[in-house]
């Protein structure tokens, strides 16, 4: 007879992982590396080296994903800071303020930004780079703000204090207490910022930069029906995240060792 | 000075959020059709918003998508959590690090996958709208499953006992005792399944059918077009929502306040 067991429950969605997220990421690699014919084949992933088009692509996304996660940091850590340990009482309902454009569509919101900028500079052609770096810090920035503040607000303010006591000025309390003892919060910052910024392409769509990221790659092999190449695209991203992920995960576990 | 250095930061942070917003909220409330020309007050554009067919659908079937998708998540992550959080060492561990992938992954990729999967692999038709709602969801459960697991983990795991001790079945004491205590992390994953689907533009478009438009597809097809009626009009959507995001926001405060004051 059929016996209930808390245990089974994890069945439906065990089933659910293998076939819809493990399986289609398998099968991306099996056409990534095979020829439309189906045979076996390097092709797609000689191609994505050999070709100055790609390369660049890939560099530009690196450069762009590393500006913008800077910025980012730049602009949110000091809100972050000011929000948990500054003078503002009500904390938590204020950083509900930061946050809040996260839940506004993100194409609208790029839209706003966009009819802005044409109304600042004419034509959004002329300074595309700069444009794109702009619309991708105003989609990001809440998520980065997020789990700094988080980390922040967990901090003991007696460390702060121990670090005046002894004769820290506020600078040296800065880098020496604050900033390591925030690392955990720094780097999921930086995992929720730079992956985004090296895929999401239709903000560049948008603000019609010209110039590819390796998400559009994925995209206009899409539209021309070209499943093996944009499958070696996806392989190449998987293994690029898959690596952040280890570097990013092994990082933050030495900030927490540090801590405790 | 320090205190005006602090008012300064985030005065100009949050006038970099909301300027932007705020504008184009103004705006929508004229017949201007660019902005920086202002013109009378009207409210054509909410007129168009709320009659015109394409518009009108393609909300609809935005709203329609992300409560589907969000039950859909909320029913399969609530499940796995549990079944997970009692289940042995190892095949938890193994059940949390592929419930990670899609988290972690470029949302580009897992859009792309599971079409490669199911429409170019399984031939299945897009129009049934299937790829879509499994890729969505493929998005959105491991969400509700990070928000359900830290309430059963703070659940006295005594009451579970107590409830089979005094007749229940352990189907019994599961819907009796374990789901009422963990009901915040299942409506906190419900909304951010919700939000995630609603945001979401890459997974649509790989697997979405070639008719239907969610918000975003709808707004990044409508940039590229010249229509300007349809563009004014989506200024009237995003001011439409950001005052909701506002309401809802402001009574999750209130809510969570009140809870505060009990405790």
């Amino acid at each position: 007879m059929f016996k209930f067991d808390r245990k089974q429950l994890a069945i439906p969605y065990a089933i659910f992982l293998v076939l819809f997220v493990i399986l289609p990421l398998l099968v991306v690699i099996y056409y990534g590396f095979t020829d439309a014919d189906g045979h076996l084949s390097f092709d797609n992933l000689v191609f994505f080296f050999s070709s100055s088009k790609t390369i660049g692509t890939l560099l530009y996304s690196l450069v762009i994903a590393v500006v913008v996660t800077v910025i980012c940091l730049l602009m949110a850590y000091p809100v972050a800071l000011i929000l948990a340990k500054g003078v503002y009482s009500r904390k938590h309902s204020f950083l509900m303020v930061f946050v809040l454009p996260m839940w506004i569509n993100f194409t609208l919101r790029i839209t706003a930004l966009k009819e802005i900028l044409t109304l600042l500079e004419g034509n959004l052609a002329y300074h595309q780079f700069a444009n794109t770096i702009i619309c991708m810090v105003y989609d990001f920035l809440p998520f980065m703000i997020m789990p700094l503040f988080n980390s922040l607000t967990k901090l003991d303010d007696s460390m702060i204090e121990a670090g005046r006591d002894l004769g820290a000025t506020s600078f040296q309390t800065l880098i020496k207490i604050i900033l390591p003892l925030s690392v955990p919060g720094i780097i999921s910052g930086i995992t929720m910022v730079f992956l985004p910024a090296m895929t999401n392409y239709v903000v560049l769509d948008m603000v019609y930069n010209s110039t590819y990221i390796m998400g559009s790659l994925i995209g206009s092999y899409f539209s021309s029906y070209d499943w093996n190449n944009g499958s070696i695209i996806s392989a190449i991203l998987l293994i690029l995240i898959g690596l952040f992920t280890i570097i990013t995960n092994r990082l933050a576990g030495d900030g927490e060792r540090r801590v405790s | 000075m320090r205190k005006f250095g602090q008012h300064f930061i985030i005065i100009f942070v949050l006038a970099f959020l909301y300027l932007p917003i705020l504008i184009l909220t103004f705006y929508s409330f004229t017949s201007s059709t660019i902005i920086g020309s202002v013109r009378g007050f009207s409210l054509d554009n909410y007129v168009t918003l709320f009659t015109e067919e394409a518009l009108l659908s393609m909300m609809i079937g935005t709203v329609i998508l992300a409560i589907t998708v969000a039950c859909l998540s909320v029913l399969l992550g609530t499940t796995g959590a549990i079944g997970a959080f009692y289940s042995k060492k190892k095949s938890r561990v193994a059940l949390e690090l592929a419930n990670e992938i899609p988290i972690v992954n470029a949302d580009v990729v897992t859009g792309f996958s599971v079409c490669i999967l199911l429409i170019v692999l399984f031939n299945m038709n897009k129009e049934t709208y299937i790829p879509l709602v499994i890729a969505q969801t493929a998005l959105c459960v491991p969400f509700v499953y990070l928000s359900v697991t830290p309430r059963l983990k703070s659940m006295d795991p005594a009451l579970y006992e107590a409830a089979l001790d005094l007749g229940c079945s352990p189907a019994q004491a599961l819907r009796k005792v374990v789901i009422p205590q963990i009901v915040p992390g299942i409506v906190s994953g419900f909304m951010t399944a919700i939000t995630l689907s609603l945001d979401d533009y890459f997974i649509a478009t790989y697997t979405k059918p070639a008719t239907f438009d969610t918000i975003s597809t709808y707004v990044v097809n409508a940039t590229r077009g010249s229509q300007t009626k349809i563009k004014t009009a989506l200024w009237a959507l995003s001011a439409l929502l950001f005052v909701a995001v506002v309401i809802a926001v402001v009574i999750m405060n209130i809510n969570s306040e009140k809870e505060k004051e009990k405790a």
